[in-house]
């Protein structure tokens, strides 16, 4: 299969008007991932369905995820004068990164046997911002896999067919895969042999840390 | 009272009157908690959803909230037919995640408690979609008998017949007992004798031909778009077997064939079920032959307190019932920051709608039961 620049560069060439970006992944798995630009995200998908180099014919797995807003810290190299000396000292930086939801595509072709490509697109934010276009239209396979990102994760997927909740029932009102979800507490307790069991495990932890 | 989320048909127009049928969630067809909310005319179907959600118990949630090594006991759970093929599955994504090794005889292990899930996912597969056309019990007894025998085989290796959690990252938890060889060998060895004696009987019946031959076509080009995988791919003549494309575990060391099918139908689907179980105990005469002794875990690998380095993976196999994929993000802390099933039950149920447009409403059954669904894995 070719390098993930070169799609990005095809693409690019051939939805005009789309822009890609490529994410890095620095685990072992190495799998990188192409941002897509909201608008063109469904043109960019057919493209790479019917290109006769690419053929990524199967949508294997759509998936959400959520990103809440928070403090990122970095540690960068700043040129600074200490008594009245030049020095490199390190500091860190701290930015605030708005929340978003994400939804994850993983392809592959069943015509050429390669994959995955991986694509990921956002929301603008995590309250009324949160569309972002369905992919149905170009694999089927999509269908229940939105249905259950709408159901689980609360993105509205413009274009899609039937989209209804799917695991959830109807009268449901939260997201329960959202980070921030909270679940509710009126279950009725009853202590039960594995509390017994809990406390021997933090006794034991705790002598554990000790030693 | 009638189902909120499904939309009714027009009421009688100039087609004629039509007939809604809630088939489930308790029925004996739908293999747990499932629905299909038919519209009938007459006795064709119309239209047809699936409704489920009735299992659902956020597998996925829990996971989050849990160690990676935490969720692997509810990776049994998923699919509970197959928990050998769902803990490698999940091992596998961690493997790419964290880059660990598997030893050569871990390996081994793997493809051989893998290949003998498949002997008795589609045995039994095979006995329900049977009892769906009407032959109540006997070929599910059949079917269970040969299923005891793999499930003996489990027990005495990971101490449990159906929840096995059996395997780990970088490897499988405990060594085989001693002698488990040669009943294994013994299972792999006699398990043709039981296929052939299985196809005498069913292969050619009038009954089943009738019932499945031209039933629930699934046309090859749907079922690519649809994300359809495992036999009833293949059963529409698509030549895509994950064991061959993506060679993971040490699959490219065995000599098996990929059974493929021509029409699609019920029947085609069944047969490739038959096929592969052919396959299948060819694979497992070939590695219980080979399997090398030495370690059964990596070393390096660590279960308690493990923390893969920040980043994601999708990792695959190709399981009973199709693709079994876990996508896993790290974000460095000892618990996964996302965790995802990709359930191969719950995508080829995608296409069940228009496999079942223009049958009949007893064909349905049928057709549900080629599907090969459990709802564990559906629902989660």
């Amino acid at each position: 299969m070719e390098a993930l620049e070169q799609i990005k560069s095809r693409v690019e060439a051939a939805v005009s008007g789309a822009k890609l970006e490529i994410i890095r992944n620095d685990s072992p798995s190495g799998q990188h991932s192409l941002l897509l630009d909201n608008a063109h995200a469904l043109a960019v998908a057919k493209f790479l369905r019917d290109d006769a180099e690419l053929r990524l014919d199967y949508c294997a797995n759509a998936t959400g995820v959520d990103w809440p807003e928070a403090e990122l810290t970095e540690k960068i190299r700043v040129k600074k004068i200490v008594d009245g000396v030049e020095k490199e000292v390190e500091e860190v930086k701290k930015t605030l990164r708005p929340g978003y939801l994400e939804a994850v595509y993983h392809l592959y072709s069943m015509e050429k046997k390669h994959g995955p490509v991986i694509l990921r697109f956002r929301t603008e934010n995590r309250t009324d911002k949160n569309h972002l276009p369905s992919l149905t239209p170009a694999w089927r396979s999509a269908e229940f896999q939105e249905r259950e990102i709408f159901d689980l994760y609360g993105i509205v997927f413009d274009g899609h067919p039937d989209l209804r909740r799917i695991l959830m029932w109807d009268e449901f009102k939260d997201f329960p895969m959202r980070k921030d979800y909270v679940e509710p507490d009126d279950y009725e307790y009853e202590p039960t042999p594995h509390d017994e069991v809990l406390e021997k495990v933090k006794q034991h932890q705790a002598e554990e840390v000790k030693a | 009272m009638p189902p909120k989320n499904f939309e009714l048909l027009p009421k009688a127009g100039a087609e004629g009157d039509f007939l809604e049928v809630a088939m489930g969630p308790q029925h004996p067809s739908t293999h747990g908690v499932f629905r299909m909310d038919v519209v009938l005319d007459g006795e064709r179907v119309v239209k047809l959803k699936p409704v489920f959600g009735y299992l659902h118990r956020n597998h996925e949630k829990i996971a989050e909230n849990t160690t990676y090594l935490g969720s692997m006991p509810y990776t049994d759970r998923l699919d509970y037919f197959c928990s050998m093929t769902n803990n490698w599955a999940y091992a596998l994504s961690i493997e790419k995640l964290a880059g660990l090794a598997v030893p050569e005889r871990a390996e081994y292990i793997r493809v051989i408690t893998g290949e003998l899930t498949r002997l008795l996912n589609h045995s039994c597969l095979i006995g329900f979609l049977l009892q769906d056309m009407g032959a109540l019990g006997t070929p599910v007894m059949y079917a269970f008998r040969e299923r005891e025998k793999i499930l003996d085989l489990f027990e005495s290796l990971s101490g449990s017949r159906m929840m096995c959690n059996y395997m780990r990252f970088g490897g499988c938890r405990c060594d085989l007992p001693a002698g488990w060889i040669e009943e294994a060998k013994q299972v792999a060895d006699n398990f043709p004798r039981f296929l052939d004696e299985f196809e005498k009987l069913l292969c050619e019946n009038e009954i089943l031909m009738a019932r499945t031959q031209g039933v629930g076509v699934l046309p090859k080009e749907l079922a690519i778009n649809a994300g359809v995988t495992g036999p009833m791919l293949r059963a529409s003549g698509v030549n895509y077997d994950i064991r061959k494309v993506d060679k993971y575990g040490i699959y490219d060391r065995f000599q098996f064939r990929v059974p493929l099918g021509d029409h699609g139908d019920t029947y085609d689907r069944f047969m490739i079920r038959v096929l592969e179980m052919h396959e299948s105990a060819k694979i497992l005469q070939q590695a219980l032959k080979d399997i090398p002794s030495g370690p059964i875990i990596d070393p390096k690998a660590k279960l308690r307190g493990f923390r893969p380095k920040a980043g994601e993976a999708y990792g695959r196999i190709e399981a009973p019932k199709g693709e079994l994929g876990f996508y896993v993000i790290s974000d460095g802390s000892p618990n996964p920051y996302r965790y995802r099933v990709r359930p191969p039950s719950l995508i080829n149920l995608t296409i069940l709608e228009d496999m079942c447009l223009g049958n009949m409403v007893a064909d349905v059954v049928v057709i549900l039961g080629s599907v090969d669904i459990v709802l564990g894995e559906v629902d989660r």
